[in-house]
């Protein structure tokens, strides 16, 4: 049987971090070290705010999430129905922000990209948008980091 | 998260405890903007070494607050960052703009 599964809940910031603690537990089982689960639930943490704030836009929607296991390799979806993202090169621009007002950093992308492995980003306009990322866990990299 | 605000003098120190994220980035926001805009503050200092947690919301944070002390003369410090809290803030080039130290 496969390594895998399923979570669905709604596009609500209070989510925010049942998603990327529960993602985070659920990739416990490769035993992977401090830093790499926060690298982890920061990345999950960065996709689902994009949902709540962008997809959605603050109204109700859900966020599915899914979370597969191969060998040390995990593999983590998340999506949403919401409006999708039109210019998904331009929205993945280190510092690029649609809020004026300066409150919302822009290195949403820029962190996934960064503390994942890959990061791979698919959506259409009006029908939502889908982000695959993948780590390989137990690797001596530059997540490594000592204290 | 549990976050507490003291101003002595012209320093205002915001330490923070558990996870920032979005969700409640705002409360802290709101609640450091209006001692910033009481005009008294010339240092803002974040005392991270209790936060266990951030993503970029915290940076969007930092940039904000960074800009209203600007705008008025005065400085952001950050305190006690863990390392990978730190590599966040690389990321964003905050620390070439922003005093980051390692604990109080």
């Amino acid at each position: 049987m496969k390594d895998k599964m399923k979570l669905e809940f709604p596009a609500k910031s209070a989510y925010e971090s049942f998603a990327r603690v529960t993602v985070a537990a659920f990739i416990s089982k490769l035993d992977p070290t401090i830093v790499e689960i926060n690298e982890i639930k920061t990345a999950v943490s960065e996709a689902v705010t994009n949902s709540v704030i962008h997809g959605y836009e603050g109204e109700d929607g859900i966020i599915y999430i899914e979370c597969e296991l191969k060998g040390n390799n995990a593999k983590i979806v998340i999506a949403d129905k919401g409006k999708g993202i039109e210019n998904v090169q331009q929205a993945m621009t280190p510092l690029f922000t649609t809020n004026p007002d300066g409150e919302r950093s822009g290195m949403g992308f820029t962190v996934m990209e960064t503390f994942m492995d890959n990061v791979e980003v698919k959506s259409l306009p009006g029908i939502g948008t889908k982000i695959t990322m993948y780590k390989t866990i137990g690797t001596i990299g530059e997540g490594a980091e000592g204290e | 998260m549990n976050f507490k605000i003291i101003r002595k003098k012209d320093k205002l120190y915001v330490s923070l405890e558990g996870e920032l994220d979005h969700h409640n980035a705002g409360i802290v926001r709101e609640n450091v903007d209006i001692e910033i805009k009481s005009g008294k503050v010339r240092e803002l200092i974040f005392d991270f070494s209790e936060l266990s947690f951030m993503d970029s919301s915290g940076i969007g944070i930092i940039m904000g607050r960074y800009k209203l002390m600007q705008a008025c003369g005065g400085k952001v410090v950050i305190m006690g960052a863990t390392d990978y809290i730190q590599k966040l803030m690389r990321l964003s080039g905050l620390e070439n703009i922003i005093e980051i130290r390692k604990a109080i």
